[in-house]
């Protein structure tokens, strides 16, 4: 992406378009393209283990409305989304179901940790048997949310940072790099 | 039953038992060896009949362990709280699930969280925790060098 692409506000078409008689020549790049429909394609998969999990509904409700960035349907099945958001407290008993929720995804799949708890535990850090210390020991994360929970607003602004580094990270081998 | 009439009639029906004040239920404490009469009692009589047992739970005071049961009528709309104090080395109450079925579930979760022991309960496993689980999680005392990070 070159410094006059990056000036443009965010979520604008990479790539040029050259006037010409009868219609116009599309100059860009096939893997900016991909990452920028990518990036406003993001299906959300319900999973929702607490607290925060309330706090996702309310984003993809009418008052916050998360279809207005692209987040638009959230699937009930893995092999239909895009994204998981760990919406809540990871469990011993449900790593290996998150897991399993992970690994059925298609790539590229992208992770989102919600809240203190998903990102290192959070209120369940100390003396507690039971919690996974950040969902980040099960799978790979790439956007992290403070907050006990998050606003919507916050919410918006991680998945709007995914955007962002979907389109700017370019492609799926180099964002798989980064994750392993 | 108001909660004065409640505490009139549990007064004849348990002469030992003693009562807690200041809580919005009526509560009551009674020895554990007393409990499986006192609840067919409270669960037969007609201006009783406390036919939900809504909550067992257990607590844990360091010193003792104490059993709660919550009770409701759904014919009287009247609630009542009993507790029993256990032993802690050794605790150990007769089932209720006989009673109320409910109890079933209510006690093995106790039993897997607090290792409290239900007297002929009919299925006495762990609940949450894996079968192989050692130790009662929620003892104030607990200790799990592996999961835990203690504060």
């Amino acid at each position: 992406m070159d410094v006059d692409q990056q000036n443009k506000p965010a979520g604008t078409f990479p790539g040029e378009v050259h006037p010409t008689a009868g219609g116009g020549i599309l100059v860009t790049k096939l893997d900016e393209v991909i990452n920028w429909a990518r990036s406003n394609s993001l299906w959300p998969l319900v999973f929702g283990t607490s607290c925060c999990a309330i706090e996702m509904m309310s984003t993809a409700s009418a008052k916050y409305d998360w279809s207005r960035f692209g987040f638009e349907v959230a699937r009930a099945t893995p092999r239909q989304a895009d994204v998981i958001i760990i919406a809540g407290t990871i469990v011993n008993k449900m790593a290996p179901v998150l897991k399993r929720l992970y690994d059925q995804m298609a790539d590229p799949k992208y992770v989102i940790a919600m809240g203190a708890c998903a990102t290192s535990g959070g209120p369940f850090f100390y003396n507690t048997y039971s919690v996974v210390k950040g969902a980040d020991h099960v799978i790979p994360v790439d956007v992290y949310i403070a907050g006990c929970p998050p606003r919507p607003e916050a919410l918006l602004h991680a998945l709007i940072t995914l955007q962002e580094k979907i389109r700017g990270g370019g492609t799926r081998e180099q964002i798989k790099i980064e994750k392993t | 039953m108001n909660n004065e009439e409640l505490k009139a009639r549990l007064g004849e029906l348990l002469p030992a038992a003693v009562f807690e004040e200041g809580a919005e239920w009526v509560t009551m404490v009674i020895d554990p060896a007393a409990w499986k009469e006192f609840a067919r009692q409270i669960r037969r009589d007609p201006g009783l009949e406390a036919d939900y047992l809504f909550c067992v739970t257990c607590v844990d005071w360091k010193t003792h362990l104490t059993m709660v049961y919550h009770l409701t009528s759904t014919v009287h709309r009247h609630t009542l709280v009993v507790k029993a104090k256990l032993d802690r080395n050794d605790p150990e109450i007769v089932t209720v699930s006989d009673i109320w079925r409910t109890a079933e579930f209510h006690e093995r979760e106790a039993y897997d969280l607090f290792g409290v022991k239900f007297k002929d309960h009919p299925d006495l496993r762990r609940l949450f925790m894996t079968d192989d689980w050692k130790g009662w999680p929620l003892r104030k005392d607990y200790e799990d060098s592996v999961n835990m990070i203690k504060l």
